[in-house]
């Protein structure tokens, strides 16, 4: 019987013939922390007596969710982490670099066919390049960082196909949305996808990236997809060690085949306050919006603010309205700076905050007041998510947020491009 | 194991979808560090009061895919430090599941739809049952996975590690 690229990954990191539903202890190829999470790791770390971490080669820490700090408990973090980064020799990526899930891959320290966990949910991005990658918490992260090992159970998969040619003003972030409105917040719970399709095909390895980002708004332990020329021109820019691909074999079993045609797909919006209140951006336009964002590790790439710049060039942000714009990392802002992208979008009226995670995580850098809508690039519309459980929190590509900010309502990307 | 509290449900009813953003947000995860202190913000966003309800020992207690979200483990935590004594879901989102017996909190999947807040229930793990002791109902319970089991034993994956320096699962 065949396997999916799940079993096989797991299998090889593990020795083990791994099937669906198997509890497999496998070995690590690369493992991340952010400022949220490590502290709590460390602290783990500590309590179960370690000295040494297993290989400091393979870990990274990187400060994005509230940096640079805020506030002088969110200090105390960073100062810890960055102690024992120094202590431990791991790569520490400071205020400024970027968000983890834009770093880690951007960084080349994961490549196809790895096995990688992250103390942040949204760890899964980088099954776009063929990586078996998952979020976990700050303990397992701790039992990682000792021993270089974490215990999974092989998942079942869900093999997902998108056919069909790009509408005009249709995006991959419209394409994930409408998935997962879908399929529902639990709807791959305990389960891998694997994403197909001459769509996925067609798409950028960023575009790709929003897609396996996000599998984890249904419960999905991963969101893979195969490596193909694109992946490995990636891999070639990005990364110094050998691509090890993964496919999965033509007879791999699946619990579920789920075909999609986006040809007649309209922009989507998730509304307040869960990510699979998808609706159609017919059904919305209109809606008054305050507050902005084009950023996170779904959305926060260059080509997400080229196609801003492209529909804001020359045109004002509507004065009723603040954009804030926080690039994925340092290296996409240098892009945007030197391609004009940066100019463009600041001379319209955006705010620019630093490389990181900006607002999405409710922090710092633009909390939303009480009543105020928000469109925003990100993957999380919860209550609260931005800082304020009174404000309300719309998703959309980085398009739509374009277009709703030249009219201060929710407005449809079409119309502009 | 045999656990005895009240029912306690977030807005008195059982809901869905309850993400680890809305067990501790993310206003607080990010700058205390105590978990007693994270502990009375527990649900605070979705029910303010929720936290000045609490007795030792009690449940909490809701619907489906509870804990999706984010990887945050100060959610476990901040429900483990409010002397909460187990989490009763119909499902549990994924992380939030292991990160739950990590800390060696149980997280028990069950119907809870007849499941009122207040409810005196007695959890009984050993025998595969919530006894609901205020309207005299028994619940059935599937048996833990062995790997939660193991760890659950060993009071967390800190034990674990200490005891035995690695995974035995």
């Amino acid at each position: 019987m065949g396997k999916t690229i799940a079993e096989k990954i797991l299998s090889s990191h593990s020795g083990r013939d791994a099937k669906a539903g198997d509890i497999v202890i496998a070995d690590l190829d690369f493992m991340i922390g952010q400022d949220g999470t490590s502290g709590v790791a460390i602290d783990s770390f500590r309590k179960m007596n370690a000295k040494k971490v297993f290989d400091p080669k393979k870990i990274a820490i990187i400060i994005d969710h509230s940096s640079p700090s805020p506030n002088e408990g969110v200090s105390a973090i960073h100062k810890k982490i960055r102690e024992f980064s120094k202590e431990q020799g791991i790569s520490l990526y400071d205020i400024g670099c970027g968000v983890c899930h834009q770093i880690t891959p951007e960084q080349g320290h994961v490549v196809p066919g790895d096995l990688a966990i992250g103390a942040d949910s949204h760890t899964c991005t980088y099954g776009a390049i063929n990586v078996f990658s998952t979020g976990i918490g700050s303990t397992d992260l701790a039992a990682g960082m000792i021993s270089g090992k974490l215990w999974f159970k092989a998942p079942e998969t869900l093999k997902v196909v998108f056919k069909g040619n790009f509408p005009k003003g249709v995006y991959s972030k419209d394409l994930i949305l409408n998935f997962i409105g879908k399929i529902g917040a639990d709807g791959a719970t305990y389960l891998a996808l694997e994403f197909y399709g001459d769509v996925i095909k067609a798409m950028s390895v960023d575009a790709r990236m929003t897609i396996s980002n996000m599998a984890i708004e249904c419960g999905a332990k991963v969101g893979i997809m195969e490596a193909d020329e694109k992946t490995l021109a990636y891999e070639k820019l990005h990364a110094t060690r050998k691509p090890n691909p993964v496919s999965a074999d033509k007879d791999a079993v699946y619990k579920e085949v789920i075909e999609i045609d986006i040809t007649k797909l309209e922009p989507q919006i998730a509304k307040p306050h869960t990510v699979d209140n998808v609706s159609p951006i017919s059904q919305v336009l209109g809606t008054p919006i305050q507050q902005a964002y084009i950023g996170t590790c779904t959305n926060g790439r260059l080509e997400d603010f080229q196609i801003a710049a492209k529909m804001l060039k020359g045109k004002k942000v509507h004065k009723d309205c603040r954009l804030i714009i926080a690039p994925a990392s340092k290296e996409i802002m240098l892009d945007m700076i030197n391609d004009g992208t940066y100019q463009t979008l600041i001379e319209a009226g955006a705010v620019g905050v630093t490389p990181g995670c900006g607002p999405c995580v409710g922090t710092h850098n633009g909390v939303p007041s009480d009543g105020e809508n928000v469109i925003s690039s990100a993957n999380r519309n919860f209550k609260g998510r931005m800082g304020n459980p009174n404000a309300f929190i719309y998703l959309a590509s980085p398009a739509t947020v374009a277009a709703s900010m030249l009219e201060g309502k929710i407005a449809d990307p079409r119309k502009y491009l | 194991m045999k656990l005895n509290g009240k029912a306690r449900l977030p807005q008195n009813k059982i809901i869905n979808d309850i993400n680890t953003d809305y067990v501790i947000s993310g206003r607080y995860k990010f700058k205390i560090q105590d978990p007693n202190e994270l502990a009375k913000h527990v649900m605070e966003d979705l029910d303010p009061e929720f936290y000045s309800r609490l007795q030792k020992g009690d449940f909490l207690v809701a619907g489906r895919n509870f804990g999706c979200g984010s990887s945050r483990e100060q959610a476990p935590m901040a429900i483990k430090y409010a002397n909460i004594s187990a989490v009763l879901a119909k499902s549990f989102a994924r992380i939030f599941y292991r990160n739950c017996f990590n800390l060696g909190l149980p997280a028990i999947e069950v119907d809870t739809d007849q499941i009122n807040e207040g409810d005196e229930l007695e959890v009984d793990l050993d025998n595969g049952v919530i006894r609901n002791k205020t309207k005299n109902t028994e619940l059935k319970i599937a048996p833990l996975p062995k790997t939660m089991q193991i760890l659950l034993a060993d009071g967390g994956l800190v034990e674990h590690f200490k005891k035995y320096g690695g995974f035995k699962v």
